[in-house]
């Protein structure tokens, strides 16, 4: 059984919302909506200030809280990807309250919409919309339980982070640290 | 000036449009519907049924990358990167995607218009405004001669528009790409190389083991394909020096951020040559083999030290220092990265000299991890007829501009106000422009001259996809296609992977829009000049060129819209006087300038003011997208970058929404604040495009501020024309 996961390199990724634009086209998310989103994170050390960009959208969580809270079990895990079907779901929201990462929103035909991954193109020879665009290479998408694929690979080689660890819902979204070195501010 | 009343200066885009098309006449129904069923013959597929993927190149920036997009019952729905093409390789930013905003914007000129009084233009047919415009063009070309006739362009669409120039015998031409903005870096290489770096940068920011960056803001510039080798260059390791008084996306990348002084970049590209020179930090061997002036150039930047530029940068002359070392220890592998928008402080061919001389002390040149030499595939001529003219130019730009290579808009403008141009002879007076694609209120700085020039025009025709403030100067507008309903010129860039690409309508024209092909052809066939555009529709040009090269339409349709062929090396050699890399520039000297570049202290705000500096975003392009629907959801409007100390000072805060006002008094819009340390003290950033004034763009009006109506001064080049606009000091008003 696959269990699917996806890696954001904060190396390279330059917000530039490529991704999507493209998820929306190959979705059809409606106007005024996304599946995925970038964001900016300024911080600042001993070294000066520290910029992370990067893409995001649904974590597709091991331990899925949205999954566990869904009354008609609309919310579901298959190969490792968070679906919903949109026939059982009620638009009751517990799952919009119940995600940690804001993943998810009700779309105007009153269900829940989020990022699938693009699951309708697994076992195709496409990548999902926002990994295939991705002018930066950032993203990549991948069999986690595959150790020759390039996200295992890479997950092995790089070091990286999961947003809101604190949450225990183990998140399958991976950022890989910069492999980039800042010079030190004092000189 | 008996038709003054028709180009008042009143905000002429408030413009109302009396009527639609039908008021344009039954008769100009008809003959739409018979061009629209020509037009049809144009597709390259019948994409009028069923689902198609058809490639093409993009438009919506400069780049021309290659797209493959998807019709479905004659509606084009998608847009994806077309793998198969060397500079998308099947991926785009969000403006390549976010086309089809542009192709069905509902703003979208609909029909062409004449100007009917002082704000109101009536809708009219193609016959009528194309015999209203060739009748004025003959009366002007009759009374004035041709050279008084003047193209304002942008683009590949322009391409039948010059055509037509020949045609009528006119070389006054200019367009905002030059003095505006990279002009000033390809004349400064010209210099020094004999050649540029290309309008695809040429440069292997994928190998290069150590990059230097003088502003060059990528990843909010999303040229693609520049974009994908830098991050690949990333990935990789490289190590990247970023001199910016902004911290940008790529300073944020970047091993070193030298948060410059805005103005004195000069001083620091000196003492960077200092370094390399007397440390013995240099590509010896390249300079030795190819350039001529190195002693002149080592005694020239003799005192300019790292501690002599250290005051006028405000950066640490151990920082100069140490990023000068780790330049000149990863030759052969390292660059300093051309630019592109060059147009800052008004000595910008010296910069960009300095600049070249930099990147051949690292012996950049011709390396495959710094300026690599393009090969490229030659696009056979179409047998255009010999035009029966000599061209002319309304004045003589090489008396000007004698090391220049095209005619800064700025001249054009000028030479539309009696006794405006200076520098030059003027032998006829500019009494007619033709703007194809370009909003030069926006895109050319002190708009207001603009506003001037236009009031002494006998005729001024804009053609364009959609309103803009230029619009609101037209006597009559005409309807452009978008880039998906046209063909036009194909792309054939030099390049490491040497490619032609189609550029083809995926859908039929909108409305009443007709390609620029057509519209330049009609025009000359009511100058009796027809026989100049010997062709029925352009795609018998490109069927003519592709069949030259032993291919056909249907043939680099079946290849993904694409022709490649395998990458030679050109030999170097340098186009300059001397045959050599000038390092010391006798023809400049020759003219009158600095055979090398020196340091010129450029003046700083007062008290209160702050430089205004602008730039991109990555999700649009100048105000040409800033009305587009899929675009503007990702980016809405664009903001005041203000440091936290000057906020604190202002009493701004973030979100609050304030105007800002030049030192000539010229208010903006108001415009949202957004309080960050990723910019200095002294300046203050907005993204370039927004601020529109026309009420036809139902989504942009009034949406964020115009960097550009700020941009009253400007220190013009004296050696190419380039309009230097970083100049402008802004203060805040509440």
């Amino acid at each position: 059984m696959p269990s699917y996961g996806m890696s954001i390199d904060l190396t390279t990724c330059v917000a530039c919302d490529a991704c999507v634009l493209a998820c929306k086209m190959e979705n059809k998310v409606p106007d005024g909506y996304a599946r995925d989103w970038t964001e900016e994170i300024l911080t600042e050390d001993n070294k000066g200030l520290n910029l992370e960009l990067f893409s995001n959208r649904c974590q597709h969580c091991e331990d899925a809280p949205c999954v566990s809270v869904c009354p008609t079990e609309a919310s579901y895990i298959k190969d490792g990807i968070v679906m919903i079907n949109k026939d059982l779901c009620v638009g009751c929201r517990q799952c919009i309250s119940g995600c940690p990462y804001g993943a998810r929103y009700l779309h105007p035909g009153s269900y829940v919409d989020k990022c699938t991954f693009c699951e309708h193109r697994t076992g195709t020879d496409r990548k999902p919309a926002c990994v295939e665009v991705c002018p930066t290479s950032s993203l990549v998408f991948g069999d986690l339980e595959d150790p020759k694929s390039e996200i295992s690979d890479l997950l092995q080689k790089r070091k990286y982070k999961v947003l809101k660890k604190e949450k225990n819902t183990k998140p399958k979204y991976y950022l890989l640290l910069p492999v980039y070195n800042k010079a030190s501010k004092a000189s | 000036m008996t038709t003054i009343t028709r180009r008042k200066f009143i905000d002429l885009t408030k413009s109302a449009i009396i009527g639609g098309a039908a008021v344009a006449g039954a008769s100009a129904l008809l003959s739409e519907t018979a061009a629209s069923a020509a037009n049809d013959k144009e597709l390259a597929n019948d994409a009028s049924q069923g689902e198609w993927v058809i490639p093409s190149y993009c438009d919506v920036c400069f780049m021309a990358c290659g797209i493959n997009v998807t019709v479905k019952n004659g509606r084009a729905i998608k847009i994806e990167g077309n793998p198969e093409h060397p500079i998308s390789r099947g991926k785009l930013c969000p403006r390549g995607t976010g086309g089809l905003g542009q192709l069905y914007d509902p703003d979208r000129l609909k029909t062409p218009l004449i100007r009917t009084g002082t704000d109101q233009f009536k809708a009219v047919s193609w016959q009528e405004a194309l015999k209203y415009v060739a009748d004025k063009m003959q009366t002007i070309i009759d009374t004035h001669g041709p050279e008084s006739m003047a193209l304002l362009k942008h683009g590949k669409g322009a391409n039948q528009f010059v055509q037509l120039w020949h045609a009528i015998g006119s070389k006054t031409e200019g367009h905002p790409s030059y003095a505006q903005c990279r002009g000033a870096r390809d004349i400064g290489w010209d210099l020094t190389f004999g050649k540029g770096p290309g309008a695809i940068e040429r440069v292997g920011l994928d190998q290069a083991e150590v990059v230097a960056f003088i502003g060059g803001h990528l990843g909010e510039n999303m040229h693609n394909v520049t974009v994908q080798d830098y991050t690949t260059g990333l990935r990789k390791g490289s190590k990247h020096i970023v001199v910016d008084p902004r911290y940008s996306t790529t300073a944020s990348k970047a091993k070193h951020w030298l948060p410059i002084r805005p103005g004195t970049d000069m001083a620091l590209l000196l003492a960077w040559i200092h370094v390399l020179i007397y440390e013995d930090l240099y590509d010896r061997e390249f300079i030795e083999n190819n350039a001529t002036g190195f002693d002149a150039l080592k005694q020239h930047v003799k005192q300019m030290t790292p501690e002599w530029a250290a005051p006028y940068t405000g950066l640490k002359a151990a920082d100069i220092r140490r990023t000068a070392q780790e330049l000149g220890k990863a030759i052969p592998n390292a660059l300093l990265y051309p630019g592109r928008r060059f147009a800052w402080y008004g000595d910008d061919t010296q910069r960009a000299r300095a600049m070249a001389i930099i990147n051949a002390l690292l012996g950049a040149w011709g390396n495959e991890s710094g300026v690599f030499l393009g090969d490229k595939i030659k696009v056979p001529k179409f047998p255009y007829p010999k035009s029966h003219h000599k061209a002319k130019h309304a004045f003589e730009t090489k008396e000007k501009y004698p090391l220049g290579n095209s005619t800064p808009v700025q001249d054009i403008i000028d030479a539309t106000i009696p006794g405006k141009f200076k520098g030059a002879t003027q032998n006829a007076p500019i009494k007619g422009w033709m703007v194809y694609s370009t909003n030069l209120m926006r895109s050319v700085p002190n708009p207001d001259l603009i506003a001037e020039a236009v009031q002494h025009l006998d005729l001024m025709v804009v053609i364009e996809t959609m309103p803009a403030e230029i619009t609101g100067y037209a006597d009559v507008i005409l309807p452009d296609t978008t880039y998906l309903e046209r063909y036009d010129v194909m792309n054939a860039p030099e390049w490491r992977e040497p490619f032609v690409s189609l550029r083809q309508p995926v859908v039929k024209p909108l409305y009443q829009s007709k390609p620029s092909w057509w519209i330049a052809k009609q025009l000359a066939e009511r100058l009796g000049l027809g026989e100049q555009f010997n062709y029925g529709n352009f795609k018998e040009v490109i069927e003519y060129q592709l069949q030259q090269m032993g291919s056909s339409i249907k043939d680099i349709n079946e290849k993904g819209g694409v022709l490649k062929k395998a990458y030679v090396k050109p030999k170097m050699k340098f186009k300059t006087d001397s045959g050599k890399v000038e390092l010391y520039s006798k023809p400049m000297e020759k003219a009158g300038y600095d055979p090398m570049p020196r340091f010129i202290n450029h003046s700083h705000p007062p008290d209160n003011y702050y430089r205004l500096l602008y730039g991109r975003t990555p999700q649009h392009t100048f105000s040409r997208t800033s009305n587009n629907a899929m675009l503007l959801e990702l980016f809405p409007e664009n903001e005041i970058w203000v440091n936290p100390e000057i906020a604190k000072v202002q009493g701004v805060k973030n979100g609050d929404y304030v105007s800002l006002k030049n030192k000539n008094g010229v208010k903006s819009n108001r415009i949202k604040v957004r309080v960050t340390k990723r910019i200095r003290q002294d300046c203050l950033y907005m993204a370039h495009g927004f601020g529109r004034t026309d009420r036809r763009l139902t989504k942009s009006f009034e949406v964020g501020a115009d960097d550009n109506g700020l941009l009253t001064d400007y220190e013009i080049d004296p050696i190419m024309g380039s309009t230097g606009s970083q100049v402008n000091f802004v203060t805040f008003v509440k």
